[in-house]
C-alpha cells in the first residue's frame, strides 16, 4: 500500500493527480496482485520451504529498484507517445508497478501453504494471515502518508521498502536454516 | 491556526463594505469531480467557494454593480505584472476560478493570446454562467491538469510574456504545482521579456519552504505583499527592470487600470521599496521537489 501511494507521487509530474491517475494505479495494482496470487499459489505446490519463500522477497526487492532508476525516462517516453492522460497513466502504471506487484502478490498464498498444518485450521491460518497483511497495509499507508513523506524523498522511501524486503529475505533464510537443523536433529533422535 | 480569524476578518470586512451587508444567498451548488463548488450572492458580490466549511475563503468574487472592479487584493496585485511587461502579447493563467484575471487581460489586450488552464470542467461552466467568462479565438480555456498541460506546452516550445500561477483547490495549491521541477517547467515557458506572477499565502510554515523553492529557480524575486492581506505575490521578471521604469510605467497604465480598482502607482512604490529588502523567510528551509513535497502537511 505504501508502494501504491508512492506510485501516485511518482506519476503526478507527468500525468497529474486526477482521479484517472489513481484509477490507473489502483487497477494496475489489483490486476497485478490477482496474477501474483495465482502464481504464488501454483508455486506453493511443489516443495514449499522458507528459503524459496525468502527468494520471493528478494526478487521483489530487486524488481522494485528499477522504479527508482528508470521511472523518469520511462514516463517521458510514454508522455511523448500517448496524448490521453488516462491511457498514458495506465500504461505508465503498468510499466512501472506491474512486475514488482505481481511478485509481492505471490507472498500471501505461499505463506498460507507454509503456515497451514491441518485442514481444520486452514481457515484460521488464512484469517490470521489476512489480518496481519491487511493491518500491515493500513499501518504502512498511514506511516507513509503521515510521516515518511515529511522526512524522506520518494526514492528514499522506495529504497526503504526495498531494504525491508531484503530483511524479510534474510529472516526467511535464517529461519529456513534453523528449521532444517531442528529437522535434522529431530531425525537423529 | 491563525488562518481562520484572518479569513473571518477578511470576510466580515467584505460583507460590511458591501451594500446589503448580511444578505447571503446560494445561487449554485455542485459536487464536481475535484471539489464542491458553491456560488453565493453576498450583498452585491457573487462569489465562488470551493467547500462548505464555515469561514471558507472565497476563490473568486465579482461585484455585480461594478463587474470590472477586482474584489480581492491578490487579483489586483497580479496585475502589477504589467509594470514589467506593459504590452503582453501572450498570457498564461494556471487556475481559472471565476476567471477574473484572464478576463481582465482579455479586456485590456484584446489582441493578446490568452491561455487559461483549469482542471475542473465544472469550474469553467460556473465561470461562464456567473462570472462573465467568454472564450474566443484569442482566449482559450484548457481543461487539464496544469502539470500535464505545462509539460506539453514546454515540448511545443510555447512562450508567454506573462504567466500567472493561481491554482488552488479547497485546501491550498496542489502539491505537484509547488515543486522546483514545476517552477522550472514554468520558467521555460517564459518569453525573453516574460514575467512570472504567483499567488501564494504567507501564513504558515509552508511560506518558508515555498519561498526557498521560488528562490532556487528564479533567484531573487519581488516578494510583493500589501498591508492587511495574507496574500503574498511572487513577481519574477526574466529581465531586471529598473526603478524609474517601474514608476513611470505605473503612471502610463494608471488610467487603463482604473476601472479595475488597481492602485498601480502605490504598487509600483511598494515594489521599488521591497526590491532590496532582505528575505523574510528562512533561507535554509528545505526546497520542495517532486521527490519531497509534503507541502500541505507543512501548512500547519
Amino acid at each position: 500500500m505504501s508502494f501504491e501511494l508512492l506510485g501516485g507521487r511518482v506519476m503526478a509530474p507527468y500525468f497529474g493527480s486526477s482521479i484517472h491517475v489513481w484509477g490507473s494505479i489502483i487497477s494496475v495494482f489489483m490486476f497485478s496482485l490477482a496474477i501474483g496470487y495465482l502464481i504464488g499459489g501454483k508455486l506453493s505446490v511443489s516443495k514449499p520451504n522458507a528459503q524459496r519463500f525468502g527468494f520471493i522477497f528478494l526478487l521483489s526487492a530487486i524488481l522494485l529498484y528499477p522504479l527508482v532508476l528508470f521511472a523518469e525516462p520511462a514516463m517521458l517516453w510514454i508522455f511523448d507517445r500517448v496524448e490521453d492522460p488516462r491511457y498514458g497513466s495506465l500504461l505508465a502504471a503498468s510499466f512501472l508497478f506491474m512486475i514488482p506487484t505481481i511478485i509481492l502478490g505471490m507472498i500471501s498464498p505461499y505463506s498460507v501453504r507454509l503456515l497451514v498444518r491441518s485442514v481444520e485450521h486452514s481457515g484460521q491460518v488464512a484469517g490470521r494471515l489476512y489480518f496481519a497483511s491487511t493491518l500491515g497495509s493500513a499501518l504502512g499507508t498511514l506511516a507513509t502518508s503521515f510521516y515518511l513523506v515529511l522526512w524522506l524523498e520518494v526514492n528514499e522511501i522506495l529504497a526503504l521498502l526495498s531494504g525491508t524486503l531484503v530483511v524479510m529475505f534474510v529472516i526467511a533464510t535464517l529461519s529456513h536454516r534453523y528449521f532444517e537443523k531442528q529437522h535434522i536433529a529431530a531425525n537423529k533422535n | 491556526m491563525h488562518i481562520k480569524p484572518m479569513f473571518c476578518l477578511g470576510l466580515c470586512l467584505l460583507t460590511l463594505l458591501s451594500a446589503n451587508a448580511w444578505s447571503e444567498k446560494i445561487l449554485h451548488e455542485q459536487r464536481s469531480l475535484h471539489s464542491r463548488l458553491i456560488v453565493k450572492q453576498i450583498g452585491s458580490d457573487i462569489c465562488l467557494q470551493f467547500n462548505i466549511r464555515k469561514n471558507q475563503r472565497n476563490q473568486s468574487c465579482i461585484n455585480t454593480k461594478h463587474p470590472k472592479r477586482m474584489v480581492f487584493s491578490y487579483t489586483r496585485m497580479s496585475m502589477a505584472s504589467l509594470l514589467f511587461t506593459p504590452n503582453p502579447e501572450s498570457v498564461l493563467v494556471i487556475g481559472l476560478g471565476g476567471g477574473t484575471i484572464p478576463i481582465a487581460f482579455h479586456e485590456l489586450f484584446p489582441t493578446a493570446h490568452i491561455d487559461a488552464v483549469e482542471i475542473d470542467p465544472a469550474v469553467v461552466e460556473v465561470a461562464k454562467k456567473y462570472f462573465g467568462l467568454n472564450t474566443s479565438a484569442q482566449f482559450t480555456v484548457h481543461i487539464q491538469d496544469a502539470r500535464v498541460w505545462t509539460k506539453r506546452a514546454q515540448r511545443a516550445l510555447r512562450k508567454y510574456d506573462i504567466i500567472i500561477l493561481d491554482a488552488f483547490n479547497g485546501e491550498y495549491i496542489p502539491e505537484h504545482l509547488m515543486t522546483q521541477e514545476f517552477l522550472q517547467e514554468i520558467q521555460s515557458l517564459l518569453s525573453k521579456r516574460g514575467v512570472l506572477v504567483a499567488n501564494t499565502f504567507a501564513i504558515s510554515e509552508l511560506y518558508h519552504h515555498e519561498s526557498a523553492t521560488y528562490a532556487s529557480v528564479y533567484g531573487s524575486f519581488f516578494n510583493f505583499r500589501v498591508a492587511q492581506s495574507a496574500n503574498r505575490v511572487v513577481i519574477a521578471p526574466v529581465v531586471s527592470v529598473d526603478d524609474e521604469t517601474i514608476l513611470s510605467r505605473a503612471k502610463q497604465i494608471k488610467a487603463m487600470l482604473k476601472p479595475y480598482a488597481i492602485p498601480i502607482t502605490g504598487y509600483a512604490k511598494t515594489l521599488v521599496r521591497t526590491r532590496n529588502r532582505n528575505p523574510d523567510w528562512q533561507q535554509d528551509a528545505r526546497i520542495l521537489t517532486d521527490q519531497f513535497s509534503p507541502a500541505n502537511l507543512l501548512q500547519r
